[in-house]
């Protein structure tokens, strides 16, 4: 036997049965190719669509009358006034309790807290929260920030109870932003002789804002769009006043009076037209729809860009 | 792995010292170390002479890292960690890994230069001015100015970078950076430098800069660099310390460590029979 046998020429048989499987291997390949493509196209195709009707028939109920009128009997007369002022506010109120709870959380977590049985029952529990369905935030809010806190039907109820449900969103994304710092950055903050405190507020905060805002941009679109805890708590349906101006003439200057102010927003608005008969409100439902989606969507559009930012901006 | 069983720390219990003319910046006494329930460093006696540069040579996992960090207290960072013995640094002799002892105070003591280079996502200025700025070393901007200037003057960046001071530390070339991360320990104003392998990462042009400028600082600061290429060890270092399996085996004037080892381990690794 030879020693100088050539590899590079298999016995016939063998290379026709690679053939044969490499040709099938190729098959399934393109075959599956074309699958996900049509997928994909048929589920960018439903949002399209859904766009679309959305765009037809409200797009025109779009104007100044709509965006400066209270609702009304009268489709016609109807508008989003006293709805996208509460959802403004909706969010100041969530985004103020879902920041600094969700971040400082998630800097205790990740930065602070050692890995024990403990801290891993809280992980889990943060995940669960996740998932949690929203309208039983919205039960929990009717008890805790309505009944036991004596809030009301309120703004603050409202925004609180939208601020518990994205808090794990953004716990999760400080989590995360924090721990694609590498820990050679702290040490070196460390080494310096900066304590645990000047590590976190002069640089792990600083290098994570990006991830951190990204997070909340995403959480607030997440928020923003929900119903069923605003409608559990019993926001109204029917709002024809706007709340108390949070800035008033007289000292202070600011007035937390609109915190306790009755509510309604965007898509409770919306629900309240799709359930009356006539054609004119469902267009009216419609546009309101549209303004909604347009902002979640551009929402998202910014989270988006921030990310790209924040990763082009820092090297390690 | 066995071992004979760890003796109680006593000075000098190891030590191999001959006698250096040299003032002795620290001395490490009867140092153990554990991470949880592993000791890792047992009873290690040396003394690390002031202004000369001692290396710290041996075996991967023989604990010169572990040492080395043990200087600066960066052991505390984690959950576990113990120590037993002393470290006392000299002229106040205090030990710096007494509990009662704050871990800032020896880290301004003791700057650190790590493997990789690891500047701040921050300008070269902020990078250089932020120990200076954290411990209020600089009463106004202008002396702020001053020390970042010394610090990257003494690191030979100083002509490199001056003209950038605002720019990222992190658009530097890597032996820059690594004499940006040198000249940040600097501006602390330690009086003794702790290297963890500084020119692993770097391509052999900056490393010989890096080893210039070690030995141009050893004429201010008392060096401390754990090394892995002997080659490194012999051309920058003037006193050599071997470990083996947490233990020092032998210290000594580099030359008599590299022509004249004593032990039998610290012959067989720096002939690169195992290593």
């Amino acid at each position: 036997m030879s020693y100088e046998r050539d590899f590079t020429v298999r016995p016939e048989p063998y290379q026709k049965q690679q053939e044969g499987r490499a040709h099938r291997r190729g098959t399934i390949d393109r075959n599956f190719r074309r699958l996900g493509f049509l997928l994909t196209l048929a589920t960018l195709g439903i949002l399209g669509i859904l766009l679309l009707n959305l765009a037809m028939n409200g797009l025109a109920r779009i104007d100044w009358q709509f965006m400066s009128s209270f609702p009304s009997r009268r489709a016609g007369e109807a508008g989003i006034l006293s709805a996208w002022v509460g959802t403004l506010l909706l969010m100041l109120v969530t985004a103020s309790a879902a920041i600094p709870f969700g971040v400082a959380a998630g800097i205790y977590l990740e930065e602070y807290a050692s890995k024990n049985r403990w801290t891993d029952f809280v992980e889990i529990n943060i995940a669960n929260l996740a998932g949690v369905p929203s309208i039983l935030y919205g039960l929990m809010a009717l008890g805790l920030f309505v009944y036991q806190f004596r809030f009301g039907q309120s703004l603050l109820a409202g925004g609180l109870a939208l601020g518990c449900l994205v808090l794990p969103i953004v716990i999760v994304a400080t989590r995360e932003s924090l721990r694609t710092i590498p820990s050679s950055i702290r040490e070196a903050a460390f080494a310096l002789g900066a304590t645990k405190w000047q590590a976190v507020w002069h640089h792990l905060l600083p290098y994570s804002t990006g991830g951190i805002a990204t997070g909340v941009i995403l959480a607030m679109s997440r928020a923003i769009g929900e119903s069923a805890p605003l409608i559990t708590i019993g926001a109204l349906t029917f709002i024809a006043f706007l709340p108390p101006a949070p800035l008033i003439s007289h000292a202070p200057f600011v007035s937390g009076e609109w915190l306790f102010s009755p509510f309604t927003a965007l898509p409770i608005q919306m629900f309240n037209w799709v359930s009356r008969p006539g054609e004119e409100f469902q267009s009216n439902a419609a546009a309101a729809g549209l303004i909604l989606m347009v902002i979640t969507l551009s929402m998202n559009a910014a989270a988006i860009l921030l990310r790209r930012r924040a990763q082009r901006n820092i090297t390690w | 792995m066995s071992l004979p069983p760890v003796p109680q720390p006593s000075a000098g219990s190891e030590t191999t010292t001959s006698d250096a003319p040299a003032a002795i910046k620290v001395q490490i006494q009867g140092l153990n170390f554990f991470y949880g329930n592993h000791q890792v460093l047992r009873s290690i006696s040396m003394d690390v002479p002031a202004l000369q540069v001692t290396a710290l040579i041996g075996p991967s996992g023989c604990g010169k890292t572990t040492l080395l960090r043990c200087m600066n207290r960066m052991h505390d960072l984690y959950p576990g960690n113990r120590y037993e013995g002393a470290i006392r640094v000299q002229p106040d002799g205090t030990d710096i890994i007494a509990p009662e002892v704050d871990p800032i105070q020896v880290r301004m003591r003791f700057g650190m230069v790590f493997q990789k280079p690891n500047p701040f996502p921050k300008s070269i200025f902020d990078n250089i001015a932020y120990g200076p700025r954290i411990h209020g070393l600089a009463k106004d901007s202008i002396e702020l100015d001053e020390i970042v200037e010394r610090s990257l003057e003494r690191a030979g960046l100083w002509n490199e970078v001056k003209d950038r001071l605002e720019q990222p530390g992190t658009s530097l070339s890597g032996g820059q950076q690594q004499r940006l991360c040198i000249a940040r320990a600097i501006a602390v104003g330690p009086d003794v430098i702790l290297m963890d392998e500084p020119c692993s990462a770097l391509d052999p042009i900056a490393t010989a800069k890096v080893e210039e400028l070690i030995s141009e600082l050893r004429e201010q600061y008392s060096i401390v660099i754990v090394t892995h290429s002997m080659q490194q060890a012999a051309r920058v270092s003037d006193r050599t310390a071997y470990f083996h399996l947490g233990k020092l085996i032998e210290v000594g004037e580099t030359k008599q460590i590299f022509t004249n080892p004593i032990h039998r381990l610290t012959e067989d690794y720096i002939t690169g029979r195992f290593g």
